[in-house]
C-alpha cells in the first residue's frame, strides 16, 4: 500500500481534491436550497407531506441514473462535475428540506408566542429564534447529508468523474487490492473528518446545548 | 525558425480564444489553456496505459497535459470527444471505423491502410486520426482449452454447430455491435444461448470463463490473460473482426506540429509485441501505469 | 425523455432473461436478502444495547460510520478478495443496511416511557415478557421507520450489482450506458424509484399491520 501511495501520490492527491469539491460544493448548495424549502413546509403545513414525499421519491433514484440523465436534461458536457454537484445537490436537498421543516416545527410554540410577544416579527422571529433553536436538528441533517455524499462521489467513476472512486475502477479493472482500498479508507477518513468539524462547529455555535 | 515560432503564437492565440469562448461556465473546470491537451481514455487498462503514454510523450515536449482515464465505453468517449471534455485519445482503427459506420463497414476492407482510407472518410468533423501504429489489438472471441478441444475448435466457422449449447459474455456493448454479436449472427451464422454482459476484456469476463460460467469470451488479443491461462482465441477467417491499429484521435484545434511529433514519436515505436509486454507488466505484475508508460518511453528513446 | 424502451412489451417477456421482469426479480432478491441478513445482524445487537444501555457509543454512531463507506468500492473490494458472484454483493449491501437498523432499534429501546416499562415490571412480568410484551411492541414504529429508511437505500443502490456483473436493475444503466442507449437508462431509473416507492408502501402496511393500535398516533 505504501508503495503504492509513493507511486501514486499525485493521482491519489488529485482524486482526493476532486473527491473534496464534488461532493461538498452540493452540500452548501443544497444547504442554500434547503432552507426556504423546508421553512415553507412550515409555513404552509398543509404543503409538509407532499414535500416530504417528492423528497423520498428524488431520494430513492439511483444516483447512477442522475450522473447519466443530467447531462441530457441540463446539456452539459458527458464528463462535466457539474452533473455530479448537481446530482448531490438534489439528494442533499431532498435530505436537508425535510430536516429543516421537522427542526422548525420542533421548535416549542410557548417560545415562538414569546417572540411574537416581545415584538418579534416573522422574519426576525425566524432568524434569531426560530433558526438558532432547531439549529441541532438541522446540523444533524447536514452531518447526515455530507457523509452520504462524500461516499456517493464515487459511483461517478463509473462515468469517468469520480474522486477516489477512480481508484476503485482502476484497482478493480486489474484485480489489483491496493488502490481500492486506499481510495476506502481515504473516502472514509474524509468523512469522519468532515462529520467531526461539523460537529465542532455545532458545539460552538450552540452553546446552550450543552448546558442543559 | 522565426516562422515557426510565429506559426506557433497564432496557433495559441486561436487557441486561447476559443478556449475562452467555448465555455462560459462558472462551475466547470478552468478553461483549457492554450496549448492543453486533455487526453481520454476507455475503460479497460490498455486504453489506460496508451493514454499515459500519450500524455508523457506530450509532456516530454513540453505540453500541458490534462488526464480524463477511464471515461467508458466508445460510444460514451466519443460523445465526450465531440462535446470538447476531451481531446485526444487512443483508438483502434478498424472498432473506430465500425462505429461511425451506421450501414456497415464496405465489403472488403480489412488491412490497415484500407481501413485507415475509409475512416478518414467518416470522421465527425473537427476531429483527425494521425499516423497509425504497426500495434494491434483484435476483437477475439476465446475459449478455454477444454472447450476447444471438446468441440474441435479453431476457427469461428467451427463454433457455429455448438453455439446455441454455450454461453459468450464479454462488455455489454459487444452484445449490440456489429463487430460483435450481430456480425457473428450474419457472417458467420452464430447465435449464443446467452450473452452475458460483463466488462470489456477485464477481470470478470476472464474469471467467468476460467470458471466455466461463460465458454466463450470477448477478449483482446494483447490480453496477457490469454497466454497465462492457455486460452485459445478463435481464428476469424472471413474477417468480421477488422484490422485494430493502434492510432491517435485528435480534435483539430488540440493538433499543432508539436502534437502530431510526440505522437508519431509513440506510434513509429508501438508494436504488437511489446505492447503486449508492457501490459503485461501491467495487467500480470501490476505495476504502475504511470511508471509502464515511462519505462516505454525511456527505453524506445522518446 | 424518450420511454420507448420501456414501454416495449418485448423488454417486459418474463421469460427472456434480461427482461424488465426478471431484473425487478433479481433486483429484489439481493434487496431481500441483504435486509434480512442485515436485521438478522443488526436487530439483537440494537435491542441488546438499547434494552441494557452498554456500548451506547457504537450504536450512535454505527450509523454515520455506516454511511461513510462507500458501497461501491466495498463491493469493488470484495470481489477481489472473493471472486465474482453474489456473495461480494451481498456483502457490500448488508454492510450498507445495518447502521440504519441497528440505530432505529438502539433508539426505539432508549426512547422508550420507563413508567411503562416500570410499571410491567411492578406487574410482575418475566423480564422476558417485559421485553417481548411491553418494550418491543413499544419500540416497533421507530425501528419500522430505520427498516424503511435501510430498504428505501438498498433498492436503490442495489443497482451496483451489475457493476460487477451482476444482475438487477443496474443492468439497465451499465448496458444502456455502454451503448449509449438513454432510454434504457431511463427506464431503470424510473422501475428503481417506482419499486422503491412501492417497497416503503408494503413495508409501511406491515407496520400498520404489526404496531399495536394502542400505540397510533404516537409514532
Amino acid at each position: 500500500m505504501i508503495e503504492y501511495l509513493r507511486n501514486n501520490h499525485v493521482i491519489v492527491w488529485q482524486a482526493l481534491q476532486e473527491h473534496l469539491y464534488l461532493a461538498l460544493l452540493p452540500v452548501l448548495l443544497g444547504f442554500v436550497i434547503a432552507l426556504p424549502l423546508g421553512y415553507l413546509a412550515v409555513r404552509f403545513p398543509r404543503l409538509y407531506h407532499p414535500l416530504t414525499n417528492v423528497y423520498g421519491i428524488l431520494y430513492s433514484i439511483p444516483s447512477l441514473a442522475l450522473f447519466v440523465f443530467l447531462p441530457v436534461i441540463l446539456g452539459t458536457k458527458v464528463l462535466s462535475p457539474i452533473n455530479i454537484v448537481v446530482a448531490l445537490t438534489i439528494y442533499t436537498v431532498a435530505l436537508l428540506a425535510r430536516t429543516v421543516a421537522d427542526g422548525l416545527r420542533s421548535v416549542d410554540a410557548v417560545v415562538v408566542q414569546a417572540a411574537t410577544a416581545m415584538g418579534y416579527r416573522r422574519t426576525r422571529r425566524l432568524i434569531s429564534v426560530e433558526l438558532p433553536i432547531a439549529l441541532p436538528v438541522i446540523l444533524a441533517g447536514l452531518r447526515v447529508a455530507t457523509v452520504s455524499n462524500i461516499s456517493l462521489v464515487s459511483v461517478g467513476s463509473l462515468i469517468g468523474i469520480g474522486g477516489l472512486g477512480q481508484l476503485f475502477t482502476r484497482g478493480f479493472q486489474l484485480f489489483y487490492m491496493e488502490p481500492i482500498l486506499i481510495g476506502v479508507i481515504l473516502s472514509v477518513l474524509l468523512a469522519a473528518i468532515a462529520d467531526l468539524i461539523i460537529v465542532l462547529v455545532q458545539r460552538a455555535i450552540t452553546p446552550w446545548t450543552r448546558v442543559a | 525558425m522565426k516562422r515557426i515560432t510565429a506559426a506557433f503564437a497564432g496557433l495559441a492565440m486561436s487557441l486561447s480564444l476559443t478556449a475562452c469562448g467555448a465555455d462560459s461556465d462558472p462551475l466547470a473546470e478552468a478553461p483549457a489553456a492554450a496549448g492543453t491537451v486533455t487526453v481520454g481514455s476507455a475503460n479497460f487498462p490498455e486504453s489506460q496505459l496508451l493514454g499515459e503514454i500519450y500524455a508523457q510523450a506530450l509532456e516530454a515536449k513540453g505540453v500541458t497535459v490534462t488526464r480524463k482515464f477511464n471515461i467508458g465505453a466508445r460510444e460514451v468517449y466519443l460523445k465526450a470527444l465531440q462535446d470538447g471534455s476531451i481531446s485526444l485519445l487512443p483508438e483502434y482503427n478498424g472498432a473506430l471505423l465500425a462505429a461511425l459506420s451506421p450501414n456497415g463497414v464496405p465489403a472488403g476492407v480489412s488491412s490497415p491502410d484500407a481501413v485507415l482510407a475509409e475512416l478518414k472518410k467518416v470522421l465527425p468533423a473537427g476531429t483527425e486520426v494521425l499516423t497509425q501504429s504497426a500495434a494491434e489489438d483484435k476483437d477475439t472471441l476465446t475459449v478455454s482449452a477444454e472447450t476447444a478441444a471438446k468441440h474441435n475448435l479453431k476457427t469461428l466457422d467451427d463454433l457455429k454447430a455448438v453455439a446455441p449449447t454455450l454461453v459468450a459474455g464479454g462488455g455489454p456493448e459487444f452484445s449490440e455491435r456489429q463487430q460483435g454479436l450481430k456480425g457473428l449472427k450474419e457472417v458467420y451464422g452464430v447465435e449464443f444461448k446467452e450473452y452475458k454482459s460483463l466488462d470489456p476484456g477485464g477481470p470478470l469476463t476472464v474469471g467467468a470463463l476460467k470458471d466455466g460460467t461463460i465458454q466463450v469470451a470477448n477478449l483482446f488479443s494483447t490480453d496477457s490473460s490469454i497466454v497465462t491461462n492457455k486460452f485459445v482465441p478463435l481464428e476469424d477467417p472471413k474477417n468480421l473482426f477488422l484490422s485494430e491499429n493502434i492510432i491517435p484521435l485528435i480534435r483539430t484545434e488540440a493538433n499543432n506540429a508539436t502534437v502530431t511529433g510526440a505522437l508519431d514519436g509513440v506510434s513509429g515505436k508501438l508494436t504488437t509485441e511489446n505492447l503486449t509486454s508492457y501490459l503485461a507488466q501491467v495487467q500480470v505484475d501490476k505495476k504502475d501505469i504511470a511508471v509502464v508508460a515511462k519505462a516505454f518511453l525511456s527505453e524506445n528513446g522518446l | 425523455m424518450n420511454l420507448s424502451y420501456l414501454f416495449d412489451p418485448a423488454h417486459w417477456d418474463l421469460g427472456v432473461t434480461g427482461s424488465i421482469p426478471e431484473l425487478i426479480l433479481s433486483h429484489l432478491g439481493y434487496v431481500a436478502l441483504a435486509l434480512l441478513i442485515g436485521a438478522v445482524i443488526a436487530l439483537p445487537v440494537g435491542l441488546y444495547i438499547g434494552h441494557t444501555g452498554k456500548g451506547s457509543f457504537i450504536a450512535i454512531n454505527a450509523g454515520n460510520a455506516g454511511r461513510s463507506l462507500p458501497t461501491l468500492g466495498l463491493l469493488m473490494l470484495m470481489v477481489t478478495l472473493l471472486g465474482l458472484g453474489l456473495l461480494p454483493v451481498l456483502i457490500a449491501l448488508t454492510v450498507l443496511v445495518i447502521p440504519p437498523i441497528l440505530t432505529s432499534s438502539y433508539a426505539g429501546m432508549r426512547n422508550l416511557d420507563h413508567r411503562v416499562v416500570d410499571a410491567a415490571r411492578g406487574m410482575g412480568m418475566h423480564p422476558w415478557e417485559v421485553l417481548t410484551k411491553v418494550e418491543l411492541p413499544m419500540a416497533l414504529p421507530v425501528m419500522m421507520s430505520g427498516f424503511r429508511n435501510a430498504a428505501l437505500q438498498v433498492v436503490a443502490t442495489a443497482t451496483v450489482a451489475a457493476s460487477v456483473g451482476l444482475g438487477g436493475l443496474g443492468r439497465l444503466l451499465i448496458d444502456g450506458l455502454a451503448v449509449n442507449d438513454y432510454s434504457r437508462v431511463l427506464a431503470g431509473a424510473i422501475v428503481v424509484a417506482v419499486l422503491a416507492v412501492l417497497v416503503d408502501l408494503f413495508l409501511a402496511l406491515i407496520q400498520r399491520w404489526i404496531v399495536s393500535p394502542g400505540l397510533k398516533g404516537l409514532s
